[in-house]
């Protein structure tokens, strides 16, 4: 099934979760939050979070700003 | 000097930081150090997929006597701001939130309406909300209503560096308020950073103005001292201003 990561789709195994594409893209680190759709997705809600085709995933991090 | 509180945080210094504009990392962190702030704000925005592996600004500001201030720039509207900082706590794991909805591309002046709404939803949601407003005290009082943590009125728009342009509302905020007041944006030197501090406020937020510095560092410092400077100032009392002379020796009896 797709999935797509800011905007970038990646084929992911059916009944994948959202930690294990996190993981399998080295995101998810101290310093970032994760989205699905516009729904914050707590770091340990991951595992147990299944993914659906067509899910659209967010992950955000720190950058200079004032 | 006093110090200050705000959303149950004591702050030694009065010297907020903005961390845009450094020409790099290790300046700004330099730079930080140098102003002696507790306070310092950061930005979020996705990660690029195609360089996952960016240098991350977060080490660069992270201290245990530092409080982050993630703010919500790039958002249009409060329903934006509070998916915003949702992600913010999540990743900084803070709930301080300095909100700006500023949609307007070239004053970058913020959304009174929106800011309230949001304001008022984030608080309940349990953060802790600095707004950045315009220089108005109606707006004030009503983010005060709300449960606002602070106000950050501003001196004039984002990285104009012009100065306190907003100098007599600011001062009508500085009196009516009962949360802290934050001038924040368009500070451009240590001399308006110190008047504002004289006025009353209690703390600025300031970015563009040492970033772009010719040396960062050494006008971090020199803020460093202008806000302590224009703090203790306004805590002695400031001396009364007359319209006509007032003799400071004595004017008659010389050598009698």
């Amino acid at each position: 099934m797709k999935i797509s990561i800011n905007h970038q789709e990646y084929e992911v195994a059916p009944g994948a979760t959202l930690e294990e594409v996190l993981k399998a893209q080295g995101l998810g680190g101290p310093g970032t939050a994760v989205a699905i759709g516009t729904k914050v997705v707590r770091r340990d809600e991951r595992a147990t979070t299944v993914l659906e085709d067509g899910t659209e995933i967010t992950v955000i991090k720190a950058v200079c700003g004032g | 000097m006093s110090e200050l509180t705000i959303g149950g945080r004591r702050f030694g210094s009065r010297l907020f930081i903005g961390t845009g504009k450094f020409q790099s990392n290790s300046i700004m962190e330099a730079a930080i150090k140098a102003s002696a702030t507790e306070m310092v704000t950061v930005a979020m925005k996705r990660i690029d997929m195609s360089n996952t592996q960016a240098d991350d600004m977060l080490h660069h500001v992270t201290a245990d006597h530092i409080q982050l201030l993630p703010n919500t720039s790039g958002v249009r509207n409060a329903d934006e701001a509070i998916l915003a900082a949702q992600l913010a706590r999540e990743a900084f794991e803070t709930n301080f939130i300095k909100l700006e909805i500023h949609p307007d591309p070239k004053y970058l002046f913020p959304d009174p309406v929106e800011t309230l709404r949001a304001t008022e939803e984030l608080v309940k949601l349990g953060f802790v909300v600095l707004p950045y407003i315009q220089a108005d005290p109606v707006l004030c009082k009503r983010l005060e209503d709300v449960g606002t943590a602070a106000v950050m009125p501003l001196a004039a728009p984002i990285g104009t560096n012009k100065g306190l342009v907003t100098r007599e509302l600011l001062s009508i905020i500085i009196e009516e308020s009962n949360v802290p007041v934050v001038v924040d944006a368009g500070l451009g030197a240590p001399s308006h950073a110190a008047e504002a501090m004289e006025m009353g406020a209690d703390a600025v937020l300031v970015n563009t103005a040492i970033a772009v510095a010719g040396d960062p560092i050494a006008m971090a410092d020199a803020f460093r001292m202008a806000v302590i400077a224009g703090r203790q100032a306004f805590e002695a009392g400031l001396g009364g201003i007359s319209r006509s002379a007032q003799a400071s020796s004595p004017l008659t009896s010389f050598l009698d």
